[in-house]
Formats: C-alpha cells, structure tokens, sequence
C-alpha cells in the first residue's frame, strides 16, 4: 500500500471547538433506537463537533451521513475507531441534526468515506495523541514510552495504564494537536478489514426505526392528491364524500414545493392514514391542466433529443479538431443510444412527521439523505432560523436519491403550519411512481473512428434535461452541464485517443420534474460510451477488451480490465448462443468494470453470470463494498431490462411496482465482486458500481446473437 | 367502527377500527408494532408479509374483518418468540440487509418456506421469495442466508451443537 494523499483541508482548524450543545435526543420515536440519549453533563473532551470522549468511558461521534442502506453508520466510525484504538462498537453514533457546524451532511455523491476519511481520521488521531500526551504527563515518563490500545494508554515498561475517561477531563485542557499522526496503513485493524454491521440485528427484527415509524403524540395523519399532469392547478374540490370517510378530520389545498417550483395538491387529514388514503380516493379533484398534456410527455421530449443530435451542441471539451478529423475518416459510426426516465422507487415511500408548532419553532422526524439540506429548505419555506428548527434524521428505507429531494418534506410543513399540529404525511406508491422526480431519459449521440487498427476518435454529444438546469436553475443557454465533468470527461474516463475526441452537450427541456438517481448521470452515459466503444473495437477487428487496453495508458485502469479478464475468464471461448460483454467507468473517483455472461434462449437471452471489479482505493468494509456493488449490479440490470417511466398526455403510464417492475430474486443472476487493493485515496463505493452494468449486458447480448441494442430498457426475454 | 379481537403473537388484542381497514395498518398503527411495512399497498412487494395461522399473507390485502379471533397473526416481532431466531441469526451472518426496510417481509416469507420445506432447493426459493421485492438488491445474499438457515436447522434438529 502506498503514501496516503493527505486532504488540504484543515478540519480541525475549521472545526475548532465549539460548545458543548450536542446532546440530539430521540425524544418521540415509538421505539428505542440505535441512537442514544447524550447527556451534556457527561460530556468532556469535544475534539470537534463531531466527537465526544467523555469522564464515564463513553465515545460519541456524530455521524454527518445518514444511512440509507450504504453502511455510513459503520464506515465513518470505523475511521475514529481506527485511530483512536478502539472497538468499532465502543463508539456511540448520534446522528446530525442539520446545524451548521456538522458542516456538508449529505448522503449523496458517493462522498461518505471519500469526504469523512481525512477529517474523521485526523480527529481520531488528535485525541489519541492528547490522550498520550496526558497519560504520559502523568506518569512523568517520555511520550515514546506510551501507546494506545483497546481504549487505553499503556507504559508497557512498567506495565500502567489509564483509560481514556481517567484521561478525557486533563487532556481535554491541551491544545489540539495541528497535525497528528495518522496511523501507518499496515497497522489497520478495522479499516479495510471484514467487521459486521453493527445495525443488522435491528435491521432483522423489526427494531429499526424508518422515518414511517414515527409516531409522536397528537398526530394527524395526511394522505395527498397530487396533480396527475405534475403542475396543473386545482380548480374545484368535491369533499363531501371524502368528509363522510370516518376518521377524515379535514380535506384542504395544499402544495408541493419542488427546488424549481411549487405546483397545487391537495390533502385529506384523518385520525390514521387508511381513513386518509379512503378520503383521497373518495375525492374528487378538478384539475386546470393548461397545456401540460404536451409539455410533461416523454415520446415528445425524445423526439426533441434526436432531433437536436442532428445539429451541433455546446462543446464542454474538444481535444484535436474531431469534426474535420470526423469528416475525412474512412472507418467510422455514427449511433444514438438511448436512456429513459426512472423512479427511484425505495420501498419505504417518502414520508415525513413535522410539528411547526405556536411558538414558532418546528420539530421534524423524516428519512432524509441530508439534515443540511432539509434545514435549508425548511428554513427557506417557513421563514424561520435554524436555531427554531429540530431535525430528527431517520433511518431511511432506501433513498437512492430521491430522498435529497424534499418536495414531502415541505408538504408536512405547510399542512402542520396550516392545522397547528403535527402531522405525518405518507405518500402511496402511486404517488411515489407518478409524481418524479426521476432520473432524467438521454440521448447520447456517438461518433468515431478508427484509424491503424485503433479507436482514434471519439465524441460524446450527450442531449437531454439537465439536472444543474433544472433542480438548480443553475445552467446557462450556451454552457454545458459542468456535471459532465464527473460522467463522460476525458480527464475522467482516461481514454486517450490519437486522433481527436469531443464531449458536446444540448439541453433539451422538459415539464417531467428530474433529480439524481443513483450514480446520476453516469447511468445513463455509461451506456452510450461503454456501447460505443464496444461499436468501435468491432470495427477495428479487435477484442473490446484489448481494444480498451490500447487507448487506456492509466495503470489502475489497466488493472482493473487485467484483474477482469482474469476473473471473468474474458479469454475462454464459449459455445456458440454464448456471449460476453464488458464495460468500464469511473464514477464518484472509483472505477469499476463489469463483465457479464449471456446465452440465447428461445426469443432472448438468460443471464448467466456477473463478474464486476471495483477500485475504490481505500476502503472500509470489503463485505460493504461488495454488497454496495451487488446492489449496483440489481439496479443497472433492472435499468436496463425492466420498466421506464413514461408520460403520456402529460400523465405518468406507469402507476405501481406491476408496472414500474424491479427485479424479483429469481431474476438476480450469479454474481460475483472483486475489490482491488490499489491504496489510491478512497473513491465513493455506493454507486460507481452501477454505469458499467446496463453496457455489459447490451455489449454481451451482441456477442452472442450480433443484434447490437441501442435503447433502454429492452425486453430480455424477446431480442429483435 | 368495530370491535376486533386478534389473536397478534400470541396475545389478545382488541381494536376498534373499520372493518374494511387492512391488517397492515391495524397492526402498525392501532397494536404499534412497526416491524411489518408498507410498500405498495397492493400485494405486489411484499414488505407487508405476515403469518397468518402460519401462511404467509399479505397485510396490506387483508380486511381486518376477515380475521377471526382465534386465528394466528404473526409478525416480524413474534416470529422468534422474543429471541432471535435461526433465520434472524443467519441474516445477520450473511450481512442481507442494507436499508433493511424490505427485510421484515423477506424474513416472513424466508421463515414460512423453511417451515413447510426444511431444505429447499434454489428453485423452491425462487418460487416463495419471488413475491418480496428489494430495492436495495440483496436477493444473493438472501437465497444465501436461506439455505444457511435451513443447515442450521437440521444441526439443531438433531441437537448437535445444543449445550
């Protein structure tokens, strides 16, 4: 393992030390969680914000990431354990409230670990050494003579010890140390190393506390009507027969705000959600739709993509003259492939409990990715101060993305605001289904050529909704998504072409609300690049593999497709029907490649084996990361296979899970992970395992019947 | 409104809600037991599995008036009977969940096929695990940690390993 790249970010200087308001309770939950109680009068050594060693042997961090099922609740203790010299499980989590000083408190971005390991490390590394020096005071002895083990400093010369509470309240007096020692890498513990979770008996039994467990007292439950076509206005409500529901307490106009605008709902308030969720049904809505019909309209807006993949985009990067280049080559493709809108479709559906309660101040429990952003968000919408606001962060019942987006969030709000009290709305899965925000449907544009036996030219004109112009009205007419940097760059997808590239973009618009899905935008380009790619090796005569080889000088890139073929025995001949297909990409700063194994049966294909490589340098759970890519691996698949999200006359078509079908366990192939030890500085694991899957399998599906698919998602069972 | 007698892990209940209220909601929100979820609200996803008089059953599709006093409704918090059951124990050594929102239903339904099937084949599991949806995608690791509980079963069955 080589020299660990230190972050430039000082943490602890901009950390500093601030008070000791830290105790974040749980009061209201139904149900004793993982998280605890701190009292304040314990608390002794604040580090930072983030970590608290107290008098009675107690260490608290508070985690800035909220779990969603990616294991940040025992990745980033795992990096204050590691260098503390403690157990993973004498680390007590509290969960981030959405204050300011927690700093960036997202879920999102693959960015746990990435962002956390320095500054948690390095926190880590200051106490232990404050520790030290402490004990070694004490004792009168010299520094060296001390070291730290199982929450201990220890003088193995004469054999004492004290533990870390005989030490917390003397050493909390010293100064922190700038820059503390990080542990060698080779003397890891618990980094990089298999640990259970220590969340998973909670998650067995029933015991786990999601944001629709939540119950506090005097709570009215809501059931929405959400405008069918997103955006029309209400214009009459016929109650009667909802008001007759019993239970229903009150039916009233309310709204949904989305980042970029506020549309008109309506919401049937009832004692439990059944006498809710019967009141909507049994309400009748008038909608003035204006012309949303064609404007929230799938088949409209990709008719629109191809036709703006016929005239030049926005170049976001152009290395040698491609166009010219383009034009004068004799071995070249042109081809368009398509991705379409997807819901994220977490089995727990958004949902949210909010008092905004007389005195102004507002109490939230909700499965949000980021307490941050809903802080702001909420303090934006109720014109109050964070200072008034409570946010309780569940644990989330899958998010993938959907729940950085708090368009529920913002509905409790103004139905507890509007009734003076708490409140907890559930949305259905219809909501969930039909309302978006989706990953947004692309159309990726690929021309190339190949010249001296090589893929030598290569552009990427990717067309379609920007997330950036549209969630944060942040894209100007002539400039290219700045995400693309992240997804389809050169500089960050490493192939290097000898003759000329190009990464061109047009924005196309639509009425469909869309934000991130997991990995973003690389799931849909992945496809695009990695298929085309696979286009240009065939035109070349060369294996897609080697041909990759040939324009990737990156060592771990070449690693990566080295350790690949390998694994995924790439250069074993197959019976004729059988096929494989590969992909790589880099997302979220790890690469990962794929290689997937198909045979023809009767009018489709079977998938018969799912080989992926992930290097995300350093990592904390080799068994996390290898369920993070086994669920990659479940969700490229149904990306490319199952249902899209499509509008018709500016209505959802697809309206529950019979329709908007994810994969089912007798459809998950066999599957197979590799972690490459690299000792690169850590990359995200939770979604760059994700954009190579669709590819592979449309790149496999072609090896094996020479019918090359274009478009997402296809019919796996019937390949014309 | 009515009156409703259930029979919920083995202790008497009695609530007073419509008739046409499902189970599902009866049990979380009027017995306050959040183990079993809501997913679809139409049988398609399985997050609301429960065992009734031991057949895995759907709760969000059953009418609390079509439960009689006497028949038995299990949920994820009575399926180990206060411990944690083999099939609890071998989800944990398998690390399946990751939200673990879906996984109350998984192990509903996990515990129902052991039940009726000690040693189910990969198709067996195919077919009684089909109806429980992950988003997550832990169905490997599932179908692994079935097949270690039905090994488990048989040690303790013929009390090997038993102290």
């Amino acid at each position: 393992m080589g020299k660990i790249p230190t972050s430039r970010r000082d943490f602890l200087k901009a950390a500093g030390i601030s008070s000791l308001g830290l105790a974040v309770g749980i009061s209201g939950f139904t149900k004793d969680a993982s998280l605890k109680k701190i009292t304040p009068a314990v608390l002794r050594l604040e580090i930072n914000p983030f970590i608290i060693i107290d008098t009675s042997g107690g260490i608290t961090l508070v985690n800035p990431r909220p779990d969603m099922g990616q294991g940040s609740t025992q990745a980033v203790p795992s990096l204050l354990a590691e260098e503390l010299e403690v157990s993973l499980d004498k680390v007590l989590i509290v969960q981030s409230d959405g204050m300011g000083k927690y700093g960036s408190q997202t879920s999102g971005g693959s960015s746990s670990v990435r962002g956390l390991w320095m500054p948690i490390r390095k926190a880590g590394a200051a106490a232990r050494e404050m520790l030290t020096t402490t004990a070694a005071k004490r004792w009168n002895v010299a520094l060296s003579e001390c070291t730290a083990a199982d929450g201990k400093i220890w003088h193995k010369a004469s054999g004492r010890s004290l533990s870390y509470s005989e030490l917390a309240d003397e050493a909390s007096k010293l100064e922190i140390p700038k820059e503390p020692k990080l542990k060698d890498p080779k003397d890891f513990k618990i980094i990089g190393k298999y640990n259970k979770r220590l969340d998973v008996p909670e998650r067995v039994t029933g015991k786990a506390v999601y944001g629709i467990d939540v119950d506090v007292p005097g709570m009215v439950y809501a059931a929405i009507v959400h405008s069918p076509m997103i955006h029309g206005k209400v214009a009459s409500i016929e109650d009667t027969e909802a008001k007759k529901v019993k239970g229903v307490l009150q039916v009233i106009k309310t709204e949904r705000t989305m980042p970029h605008r506020t549309s008109e709902a309506v919401a049937v308030v009832a004692t439990n959600w059944w006498a809710a969720l019967k009141g909507k049904r049994a309400l009748k809505v008038n909608w003035d739709n204006a012309d949303y019909a064609k404007t929230v309209d799938t088949a409209s807006y990709f008719a629109a993509t191809y036709e703006a993949a016929k005239k030049e985009g926005v170049n976001f990067e152009e290395k040698g003259d491609f166009t010219v280049k383009y034009a004068n080559a004799k071995e070249k493709l042109e081809s368009h492939y398509e991705t379409p809108f997807l819901a994220h479709a977490p089995i727990e559906p958004e949902n949210a409990v909010v008092h905004v309660k007389d005195d102004g101040t507002v109490e939230i429990w909700a499965p949000v990715q980021g307490p941050d952003w809903a802080m702001r968000d909420v303090c934006g919408y109720l014109k109050v101060k964070p200072e008034q606001v409570k946010i309780n962060v569940t644990l989330l019942g899958g998010a993938f993305g959907r729940k950085a987006y708090h368009d529920f969030l913002l509905e409790a709000c103004h139905i507890s605001k509007e009734l003076k009290r708490p409140v907890k709305v559930i949305w259905t899965r219809e909501d969930d289904i039909t309302q978006g925000p989706y990953r947004p449907g692309m159309l990726s544009h690929m021309q190339g050529f190949v010249q001296d036996g090589k893929i030598a030219g290569f552009h990427h004109h990717a067309i379609g909704e920007s997330i950036v112009g549209q969630v944060f009205k942040g894209l100007k007419e002539d400039e290219a998504d700045p995400w693309l940097s992240e997804e389809i760059s050169t500089a960050n997808n490493k192939y290097e072409f000898a003759g000329a590239s190009k990464v061109s973009w047009t924005h196309v618009k639509t009425d469909i609300p869309v934000v991130w899905w997991r990995s973003v935008y690389a799931s849909n380009f992945g496809w695009g690049q990695e298929c085309f790619i696979d286009e240009l090796a065939h035109l070349a005569q060369k294996d897609p593999l080697k041909a990759r080889l040939e324009i990737l000088p990156d060592e771990r890139f070449k690693k990566v497709l080295d350790t690949l073929a390998e694994k995924a025995n790439w250069d074993e001949k197959l019976p004729a029907g059988s096929g494989r297909g590969m992909a790589v990409f880099k997302s979220f700063g790890s690469i990962s490649a794929c290689c997937i194994t198909v045979s023809k049966k009767d009018a489709g294909v079977k998938i018969d084996k799912v080989v992926s490589v992930i290097d995300c340098g350093y990592y904390v759970n080799p068994d996390n990361v290898k369920a993070q890519t086994e669920g990659n691996i479940v969700m490229g698949i149904t990306a490319a296979i199952k249902d899209g999200i499509t509008f018709s006359n500016g209505v959802c078509d697809q309206t529950n899970y019979h329709q908007f079908n994810v994969m089912r366990l007798n459809e998950a192939p066999p599957m197979e992970i590799h972690i490459i030890d690299s000792g690169a500085v850590p990359g995200g694991v939770g979604e760059p395992g994700l954009p190579p899957i669709a590819p592979a399998l449309g790149n496999a599906i072609f090896a094996a019947t020479g019918k090359r698919l274009r478009k997402l998602p296809f019919d796996i069972n019937n390949i014309t | 409104m009515a009156v409703y007698n259930l029979s919920l892990n083995g202790k008497k209940v009695k609530v007073d809600v419509e008739p046409d209220m499902p189970l599902l909601w009866v049990i979380r929100d009027f017995a306050d037991l959040k183990g079993t979820k809501f997913g679809c609200g139409m049988a398609l996803c399985g997050a609301c599995t429960i065992h009734l008089n031991g057949q895995p059953t759907r709760a969000c599709q059953t009418p609390v008036s079509s439960v009689g006093r006497n028949d038995k409704i299990t949920t994820i918090e009575g399926i180990a009977d206060g411990k944690m059951s083999i099939i609890q124990k071998a989800w944990i050594e398998e690390q399946v969940p990751q939200c673990g929102y879906c996984q109350s239903g998984q192990i509903m339904s996990a515990a129902a096929l052991l039940k009726s099937n000690p040693s189910p084949s990969d198709s067996d599991i195919d077919a009684a695990m089909s109806g429980n949806l992950c988003r997550c995608g832990t169905y490997d690791r599932i179908r692994k940690a079935i097949h270690r509980a039905s090994a488990e079963m048989k040690v303790a069955d013929k009390g090997i390993g038993q102290r």
